[in-house]
């Protein structure tokens, strides 16, 4: 039975006729083939987040971000007109990576004035301008304006620091992002500075684990023991169903329902969480600032008194996820292969004023850390078992409408790709 | 040596080897203690919980004696055993095999 309405067509699905409602493949999770052109139709065209600004407090602070879905690193820098700038991550001399530290393939963060190659010392100023060359008169005819680091298309989007590895985009982050970015502008991410980032590897698809995170489908069954024992099997016969669904172009949405915070029965909780009034929603109790009173149109889009998570799945790896107590976590999903990807959770609270505060916060970290590690090791009995193409065709639920959104939109953004772009230059692969 | 806890929370300090200031720490001594050894330290925390709330309370976070952080950092140990003792009934994460997830950022207090 039908705990929220859907709509007049009688399903989320079938709202998005384009969606089709038969069985999917996973071919495009499984095929190194397909890894490869996903590199180029979607990681080297479409829109990236790399990061915050708060990351950038000031003048020549820098971060490296490694790129291996797009066969690059990239350095995002503040320059000395606070602007925020990206360039691939190379010097013009002789190819060196230009900003590492001891592990040329770990990334890194830090200050600086300008930068300067290791190599041979090159040096560069923080809007990317060669200015110095080592024993310049050795070299013929050489403009140091002919020089400058290789840029990359750089734009922030409410904070969030987007790069776009494709010269000939034309695009901006904010028409990219389209009705549903537009919904939750205004959001007050910028307060929300304490935080905690975690990272792990992980052996799927990088598709496959935003799958698990696109649909709630799978909570009261895999993450049972997380509840106590009555309230699990309550909550295993209750099912799960969203409050909204939203499509627009290749990003998507799913508003929820999220009783927990705080729970209608404290006995339902962990005995911690009781006294902390905290756990895996977030503290119970919302920060005092402004801007959560009345929430952007988008956040909530059903208006619902239950709700409790938004999900924005923003295409192709991104994922934002605004609490209703007042904070938000972003995951992202950086493929390394066909069946690997590194997943960066990261938590973003307002920072708290005692310790009370600061230890409801560590308790969702915590429970957040303890969640996720069961989702990514299912993926790996996921991807080995459809790897095994003994079964090939699968259903999905209305509740799983994301996912089938997400595989189509990858499709659509390789065929689009291969149409375009003649011949196909597949590379071997290493 | 490390710096010992407030006089108020002195009976803890059988447990004062899970002030430990980082999560990698606070998380590798979990995965390598006794489920007597956590169910120790949270029978002899867990209790007194709230009372170090209202102590901690009273200071500046942002400026805590050395004593008090330590009791902050004993306090972050118990919320990290408390999946252990309250839910899993074991150190790891069911079914999380081989997996793991590190902090690459956490707040400096």
């Amino acid at each position: 039975m039908a705990h929220f309405p859907k709509p007049a067509e009688g399903s989320w699905t079938e709202h998005y006729p384009e969606l089709g409602t038969s069985t999917v493949d996973y071919e495009d999770s499984i095929s190194p083939e397909f890894y490869e052109l996903e590199r180029k139709a979607i990681f080297n065209r479409t829109w990236l987040n790399v990061g915050r600004v708060e990351e950038l407090p000031r003048t020549g602070s820098y971060f490296t971000k490694e790129l291996h879905c797009a066969g690059t690193s990239v350095v995002i820098v503040r320059d000395k007109d606070g602007n925020v700038r990206g360039f691939h991550n190379i010097c013009r001399h002789r190819g060196n990576k230009l900003v590492w530290n001891d592990f040329p393939r770990e990334e890194t963060s830090g200050t600086c004035r300008q930068f300067t190659c290791k190599y041979h010392g090159w040096r560069y100023d923080l809007d990317g301008s060669l200015n110095f060359v080592q024993q310049e008169s050795e070299f013929f005819d050489l403009d140091k304006a002919d020089f400058g680091l290789a840029p990359v298309q750089t734009e922030v989007w409410q904070g969030f620091i987007f790069v776009n590895l494709d010269p000939d985009n034309t695009t901006s982050v904010q028409d990219y992002l389209g009705e549903l970015g537009a919904g939750i502008e205004g959001y007050p991410f910028g307060e929300m500075t304490q935080v905690y980032k975690y990272r792990a590897n992980v052996g799927s698809n990088w598709k496959l684990f935003i799958d698990a995170f696109a649909e709630f489908y799978h909570a009261p069954v895999l993450h049972a023991r997380q509840a106590t024992g009555e309230e699990s099997r309550k909550l295993q016969s209750y099912g799960y169903e969203a409050l909204h669904y939203g499509i627009d172009g290749p990003h998507g949405m799913v508003s929820s329902w999220g009783g927990m915070s705080p729970p209608k029965d404290p006995s339902i909780v962990k005995p911690i969480e009781r006294v902390l009034r905290s756990g895996l929603f977030g503290p119970w109790d919302r920060p005092d600032i402004e801007g959560l009173d009345k929430l952007p149109e988008g956040v909530n889009p059903a208006r619902s008194p239950t709700w409790g998570i938004d999900s924005f799945v923003l295409f192709p790896n991104f994922m934002l996820l605004i609490w209703a107590p007042g904070w938000y976590l972003t995951y992202h999903y950086w493929p390394t292969s066909y069946h690997t990807h590194i997943f960066e959770g990261t938590l973003y609270f307002v920072p708290p004023k005692n310790a009370t505060e600061r230890l409801r916060q560590e308790l969702a970290a915590v429970t957040f850390k303890e969640f996720a590690l069961q989702d990514g090791n299912t993926l790996e009995a996921t991807q080995s078992m459809i790897e095994s193409r003994v079964v090939t065709q699968f259903p999905l639920g209305d509740q799983e409408i994301l996912l089938r959104h997400l595989h189509k939109t990858a499709r659509r953004y390789v065929a689009d790709y291969k149409q375009t772009a003649t011949p196909v230059d597949v590379p071997t692969g290493r | 040596m490390t710096t010992s806890l407030p006089a108020d929370f002195a009976d803890l300090e059988p447990f004062s080897d899970w002030c430990l200031a980082t999560e990698a720490e606070r998380y590798a001594k979990r995965l390598s203690s006794s489920m007597e050894e956590m169910q120790a330290f949270y029978d002899g925390a867990f209790p007194r919980l709230e009372e170090a709330l209202g102590y901690l309370d009273e200071l500046d976070l942002g400026a805590l004696p050395e004593d008090a952080g330590q009791l902050l950092t004993l306090c972050y140990s118990l919320v990290n055993v408390s999946f252990p003792v309250e839910v899993w009934r074991q150190a790891r994460v069911p079914d999380s095999g081989a997996a793991s997830m590190d902090v690459v950022v956490e707040p400096a207090v």
